[in-house]
C-alpha cells in the first residue's frame, strides 16, 4: 500500500521476468518429454503438477498477485480452492471406478 | 395528465433522458435493470409458449400433437430458454441490478460500462439460442449430454451452445460486478452486518457465478472442438470419456440451481420482514447460510451421476454431502416462520408470493433429499418425479419469488401502485395453478412415467390431463400481471417513497429514484430491518 492507501505497482526487474520465463519454459520441455514415458497412475498427477507450478509462476510474477492486497490475495486462493474442488471429487469418481468388478468381466 | 404533474416535479431515472439511443447507451444500473426485465420477459414468453406445447402434447397418450423429434427439440429449447436466458438472470439482473446498489447506499454499481455489457452479452446469446430454434431447433436437452451432443445429434447444438456459452460470460460480470460493488460501494456506517439479507444472499450468488460459470463455459467450448474437430474428450469412441462431461456439467449446472434460488431467498427474506413488521430473525444464521448454501453447492454435483456409469463409492460420497446442503436452506425456512412469529402480518400480494414460496420450495427441497438417496434415486431417475422436484425449486420457488419481488419493489421501480385485488387474485390462480400442473407429477415419476417420452401408457392419461390443465390455470396467473403491470404504468395509483413501509434505503428516496438514487449519499446509523426510524408514505390515488 502506498501513502494514499492504494495498492502500490510494483514493477519487477527485467532479470526477474526473463527467469520466470525461462521456468515456464523449462516447464513446458519437461511436461513435452514426461509425456513420453508411461509413468502408470503417475502421469497425470506429474503432468497437473507441472502445470499448477507454471500457473503460480504466471499469476504470482506476470499477474503481480505476490505484491497485491490481502483480498486479491484471497479471491486467488478461492479460485485454487474450487479447482481443487472439481479435480479432487471428479477423482474420488475416476480413482475408484475400478474398485467393484464388471460382472462377467 | 397524472404521468405528467409526477414528472413535472423532479427528474427520476424515467425522464432523465429520452430517446432508444438514451437507454441503449444508458449506465445507470436501473435502466438497465429495466432492459434486463424487458429482456427476460419475452425469453420468459417464448419458453413458456415450448411448455405450453409439451403439456398439450402430453394431453392424450398417443404422439398425435407433434413428431417425436419435434418433441425432443421442444423440451431441449424450453430447458435452454428458462434455464440460462430466464431463471439465471431473472432476480440478479432485474431486481439485483435496479436495487443492490441503492440498498447499500451507492449511486450506481462498481462498473456501469461492464453492467451495460453483460446485457448486450445477455442478447447476443439469446440471439444465436433463437437463431438455432428458428433454424431448425435442438434435440440434445438442455444438458448437452455426450456422446449425443457431439457425435449423433444433427441439430443446431453448435450454435446453441455458443448462445450459452456467450451468455456465461454476462452472468460472470454482473456477478464480478456486484461482489466489488460490495466490497467497495457501501455509504458509510453500512457495515456489513447492517447489509439487508438481499445484498448477502446477492453476494454469495456472485461468487458462484464468478466461480462456477467458466468451467460450463469451457466445457461447451470442449463439446464444440469435439464435435467440429473430432477430439477425443468426451467420446469414448475417440477415447474420450462421457460421464467426464457430466462431472464438469454439473459442476456448474448444480451450483446453477442456487444462482437460480439464492435470489429468491434474497427477496423472501425482505418481503417476510417487512411484511411481518420485524427483523429477520436470526440475522447473521440467514446471512452465513447464503454463504454455506454456495460453497456447500459446490459438494454435492455427483448425486446427478447415481445411475451415469459413476463409481459406487463416489456415489456414496456425493449423496453424503447431499443432505447437508438441506441444512442452510432449512435454517432460511425456519427463520423466516419464525419471524412471523408474533409479527404484525399483512397479507399484500408480495406477502402471498412469500407465503407460496415458503411452501413449494420446502416441497422442492424435501423431495430433494429423496433424490440425494441412492436407493431412491435409482427408482425415480429420469422419471416425472425430478421433474416436478425441480420444477418446485425453480418455479415454485424462484418464479415465486421473482413475482413477489416485482410485485414488492414496483411502486419503487415505476412510482405506480398496481390493482392490488386483481395481483391477488393472480398470487392465487399461479398458485393452484402450479400445484395443479407439478404435483400430479411427483405421482406419475413414482409409478415410473419417464421424462422425454411424447407418448406414453393409457395409465398415466387422468395425472397427466391433470397436469395440462394446471399449465393452462397457471399460464393464465402469468398473463394476468403482465396486463395490470401495463395498466399501473399509466393509470396505477402514485405510490410514494414507502408505500409498504419498509426499512431499507431504497425506500428512503423518491418514487421513481433520481438519476443518482439519492440527493445526498446516506449515513447509516441503524440496523438493517429496524422499523422505528420508518416513515411510511400515503398512496395518493391521483391516477384515477
Amino acid at each position: 500500500m502506498n501513502q494514499h492507501g492504494e495498492p502500490s505497482h510494483h514493477v519487477d526487474s527485467v532479470r526477474t521476468y526473463v527467469g520466470v520465463l525461462i521456468a515456464l519454459l523449462i516447464a513446458t520441455i519437461v511436461t513435452a518429454l514426461v509425456a513420453t514415458l508411461d509413468l502408470g497412475p503417475f502421469n497425470i498427477i506429474v503432468a497437473l503438477g507441472i502445470a499448477c507450478v507454471k500457473m503460480m509462476l504466471v499469476v504470482l510474477f506476470f499477474m503481480h498477485v505476490r505484491y497485491s492486497t490481502l483480498l486479491t490475495r484471497l479471491v486467488m486462493i478461492g479460485g485454487l480452492m474450487w479447482l481443487a474442488i472439481l479435480l479432487l471429487l471428479s477423482f474420488v469418481d475416476f480413482g475408484t471406478r475400478g474398485w467393484i468388478g464388471v460382472p462377467g468381466k | 395528465m397524472a404521468t405528467a404533474a409526477i414528472t413535472a416535479e423532479r427528474e427520476t431515472y424515467l425522464n432523465s433522458a429520452y430517446g432508444l439511443k438514451s437507454w441503449l447507451l444508458t449506465k445507470d444500473h436501473k435502466r438497465i435493470a429495466v432492459l434486463y426485465f424487458i429482456t427476460i420477459s419475452i425469453f420468459f414468453a417464448i419458453g413458456g409458449t415450448f411448455a405450453g406445447l409439451i403439456r398439450l402434447e402430453l394431453l392424450t397418450p398417443e404422439g398425435d400433437l407433434v413428431s417425436s423429434e419435434t418433441y425432443n427439440k421442444l423440451f431441449t429449447m424450453h430447458g435452454v430458454i428458462m434455464v440460462f436466458f430466464f431463471l439465471i438472470p431473472s432476480i440478479p439482473a432485474t431486481l439485483g441490478n435496479f436495487f443492490l446498489p441503492m440498498m447499500i447506499g451507492a449511486r450506481d454499481l462498481a462498473f456501469p460500462r461492464i453492467n451495460l455489457l453483460s446485457w448486450y452479452l445477455l442478447i447476443a446469446g439469446g440471439a444465436f439460442a433463437i437463431f438455432a430454434m428458428v433454424a431448425g431447433g435442438v434435440d440434445t436437452g438442455w444438458t448437452f449430454y455426450t456422446p449425443y451432443s457431439t457425435s449423433y445429434s444433427t441439430t443446431y447444438v453448435i450454435a446453441t451452445a455458443l448462445g450459452i456459452f456467450i451468455a456465461g460470460f454476462s452472468s460472470i460480470l454482473t456477478g464480478l460486478n456486484f461482489v466489488v460493488t460490495v466490497h467497495r460501494m457501501r455509504a458509510p456506517g453500512m457495515t456489513w452486518f447492517r447489509l439487508p439479507l438481499f445484498v448477502w444472499s446477492h453476494y454469495a450468488t456472485s461468487l458462484i457465478q464468478v466461480l462456477g460459470t467458466p468451467v460450463i463455459a469451457v466445457t461447451l467450448f470442449l463439446v464444440l472442438c469435439e464435435r467440429l474437430f473430432h477430439l477425443g474428450i468426451f467420446d469414448p469412441a475417440l477415447g474420450g470419456d462421457p460421464v467426464l462431461f457430466q462431472h464438469l456439467f454439473w459442476f456448474y449446472s448444480h451450483p446453477a440451481v442456487y444462482i437460480m434460488v439464492l435470489p429468491g431467498m434474497a427477496v423472501i427474506s425482505e418481503i417476510v420482514s417487512t411484511f411481518s413488521r420485524k427483523p429477520v430473525y436470526g440475522y447473521a444464521f440467514v446471512a452465513f447460510s447464503s454463504m454455506a448454501i454456495a460453497v456447500i453447492g459446490f459438494l454435492v454435483w455427483g448425486h446427478h451421476l447415481f445411475v451415469s456409469g459413476q463409481s459406487l463409492y463416489a456415489g456414496l460420497v456425493f449423496s453424503f454431502l447431499s443432505y447437508f446442503v438441506a441444512i442452510p436452506s432449512a435454517v432460511k425456512v425456519f427463520n423466516w416462520t419464525a419471524t412471523l412469529y408474533r409479527g404484525s402480518i399483512s397479507y399484500d400480494t408480495p406477502m402471498l408470493y412469500a407465503f407460496g414460496f415458503i411452501g413449494l420450495f420446502t416441497i422442492g427441497g424435501l423431495t430433494g433429499l429423496f433424490v440425494a438417496s441412492l436407493g431412491m434415486d435409482v427408482h425415480v431417475t429420469d422419471t416425472y418425479f425430478v421433474i416436478a422436484h425441480f420444477h418446485y425449486v425453480m418455479v415454485g420457488g424462484t418464479i415465486m419469488a421473482y413475482l413477489g419481488g416485482v410485485h414488492y419493489w414496483w411502486p419503487k421501480m415505476t412510482g405506480r401502485m398496481y390493482p392490488e385485488g386483481f395481483a391477488k387474485l393472480s398470487a392465487l390462480v399461479i398458485f393452484i395453478g402450479f400445484n395443479l400442473t407439478f404435483f400430479p407429477q411427483f405421482i406419475l415419476g413414482y409409478l415410473g412415467m419417464p421424462r422425454r417420452y411424447h407418448e406414453y401408457s393409457q395409465e398415466f392419461q387422468l395425472l397427466h390431463v391433470l397436469s395440462s390443465a394446471g399449465a393452462s390455470v397457471l399460464a393464465v396467473g402469468y398473463i394476468m400481471p403482465a396486463i395490470y403491470f401495463l395498466w399501473s404504468l399509466r393509470y396505477g395509483p402514485v405510490a410514494g417513497a414507502n408505500p409498504w413501509g419498509a426499512s431499507g434505503l431504497e425506500w428512503r428516496t423518491p418514487s421513481p429514484p433520481p438519476t443518482h438514487n439519492f440527493d445526498r449519499i446516506p449515513v447509516v446509523t441503524f440496523d438493517a430491518y429496524d422499523y422505528s426510524t420508518v416513515i411510511p408514505t400515503e398512496v395518493n390515488d391521483v391516477g384515477h
